[in-house]
């Protein structure tokens, strides 16, 4: 009886995770090949042309993403480095104050969220309208829509996933070690370049893979702040799944995605040098 | 070194700066909900009114699609519980054949896209033909959370002194009396952070649940589907009461931890 404990206590959760996340992975790859209608209903028919008309079809949307998430990432790492590195070594006794501050909006849900700042930047919302109305913005103004408002929008709502691994790192790092580089003359920019900075690389790397995956897929932004022209692949799949009913090129174009993504993070892990990819990962 | 403290203050007023920024929605959202707008659409202030508060209710499909957020938040939170502690002790606490997949599994759920995922099961249902409802939300979300629960619950456990619970068993108490009275008190705040994590996510979702809902209702999907006709402030008051909840609840949480120590 002993030794069935673990695996006794491991099946239900085990059997949760193969049927609904395994099970479903082989089923979207299995309507992927398949062609058909919404009507007449879908057959096998192991057309893997299926992915080239699909990704013919929608390039355009899958390299937007990709971009709209890598600038979003790059804007995040750039405006939360800084934040996690005061205060992780600068918050003193208020580093929990600054963290709870910090993860405030999570307490508000990501569509109310999203919605706030389409709200915000309104063409003649509170702010532009009143601009405007003072003559210090033009009449024709508007972010609404464009990339700006995209790109800002995924920026400001996976910031927290970027800052807080990146001050899980600072927050390790001793300060005399900071202290015994300047003692051998490092000036603070050299002790930052060549002490803080690679003890932080481990959390700008967790940062990395927890914003840019769900940037890069997310759909949200790019509905409630995009224009036409602002279109991303989650929007597509969703279109495709929902209205469209064309499930065999919405699998196709997910299966593309999460393909993407795979590439990409092991890619920049590579370039990283980063040995324990997961190790970094799972942190 | 004057120059060095100019720096460390610019990085404080950047701070502050940054958490006045990522707070500004929230700022509007509860203080839209006081306005006392006129006109159909809720985008400028026209004065203040208590009177959202007193109607709260008063839109049914709103009211709906909340309650059924509510309701797929506390089912999918009391299975993922359940399964996800069980399944945190057995990684955290013993070996077993498989142990590594196991592992790779909750990983992979935790690092799999949302829209990948809902894309993922909502191809399941519909090659099962399954009917899309309450059930499929609850089944969506209970994956979706079920790693957060095991993450925390291990990562409590591998803390405990193996020891004590030896001792216990020494003692003469059962395998079940030991769980109860030793391990489960130790582990219960990684089991209450995983099931305040995993309401919240349940409560908050939007991408999966847009597959997996068939015409059911959540509140998150209510407010998209509101956002071209423009959002009513119930829907702010609604935002502002959750929010007040949540944190009266980490804050609570967190004045008991101090006082625990």
């Amino acid at each position: 009886m002993r030794r069935l404990t673990p695996y006794l206590l491991a099946l239900p959760g085990w059997l949760w995770l193969a049927i609904f996340l395994v099970v479903p992975m082989a089923a979207m790859a299995s309507v992927s090949l398949q062609t058909g209608n919404a009507y007449d209903g879908y057959a096998m028919t192991f057309s893997f042309s299926n992915y080239a008309d699909a990704i013919g079809r929608y390039s355009t949307q899958m390299v937007r993403s990709i971009l709209y998430g890598g600038l979003a990432t790059a804007a995040m790492l750039v405006i939360g480095y800084p934040v996690a590195y005061w205060i992780a070594f600068k918050g003193g006794t208020r580093k929990s104050v600054y963290l709870f501050l910090l993860l405030l909006p999570f307490f508000v849900s990501f569509v109310l969220r999203t919605i706030a700042w389409n709200f915000l930047l309104s063409d003649n919302g509170i702010l532009f309208g009143t601009l405007k109305g003072w003559g210090l913005l033009p009449a024709d103004f508007h972010v609404l829509a464009t990339t700006l408002a995209v790109v800002g929008g995924l920026t400001y709502n996976f910031l927290p996933f970027m800052i807080l691994p990146i001050y899980v790192s600072l927050e390790r790092v001793d300060p005399r070690i900071v202290e015994a580089a300047q003692d051998l003359y490092a000036t603070r920019a050299a002790a930052f370049r060549r002490v803080v900075l690679p003890l932080s690389l481990p959390g700008v790397f967790a940062g990395v893979l927890m914003t840019f995956v769900p940037a890069t897929a997310d759909p949200l932004n790019a509905q409630i702040l995009g224009g036409t022209g602002n279109t991303m692949i989650g929007n597509i799949i969703q279109t495709e799944y929902l209205t469209n009913l064309d499930y065999p090129t919405a699998s196709a174009l997910s299966f593309t995605l999460m393909a993407v993504l795979l590439v990409g993070i092991f890619a920049y892990a590579r370039a990283l040098g980063t040995e324990n990819v997961l190790e970094a990962a799972a942190r | 070194m004057r120059g060095t403290r100019l720096g460390d203050r610019l990085l404080h007023i950047y701070t502050w700066i940054i958490i006045v920024w990522l707070s500004s929605p929230i700022a509007v959202m509860i203080l839209f909900g006081f306005n006392d707008k006129q006109s159909k659409s809720n985008t400028s202030w026209q004065g203040f009114t208590l009177r959202w508060y007193a109607e709260l209710f008063d839109i049914p499909d709103l009211t709906v699609a909340l309650r059924n957020s509510l309701v797929v938040a506390a089912a999918s939170t009391v299975i993922t519980v359940v399964i996800g502690t069980m399944l945190g002790l057995a990684l955290g606490r013993h070996r077993f054949r498989g142990q590594g997949l196991t592992n790779f599994l909750v990983f992979a759920a935790l690092s799999t896209p949302e829209l990948v995922m809902g894309a993922s099961l909502l191809s399941l249902f519909v090659s099962g033909n399954v009917p899309r409802d309450a059930t499929t939300i609850i089944i969506s979300h209970v994956l979706f959370s079920l790693s957060f629960v095991v993450v925390t619950v291990r990562a409590r456990i591998v803390t405990l002194d193996p020891s004590l619970e030896e001792a216990a068993r020494d003692l003469g108490a059962t395998a079940w009396g030991t769980f109860r009275q030793v391990t489960l008190p130790s582990i219960m705040p990684g089991v209450l952070a995983g099931a305040m994590l995993s309401f919240a996510l349940s409560i908050d979702d939007y991408v999966v649940t847009s597959f997996v809902n068939g015409s059911t209702v959540t509140f998150p999907l209510w407010i998209v589907g509101a956002v071209k006709t423009g959002i009513p402030p119930q829907v702010n008051v609604m935002g502002t009461l959750i929010f007040g909840v949540g944190v009266l609840i980490a804050v609570g949480n967190a004045v008991a931890a101090r006082r625990r120590r």
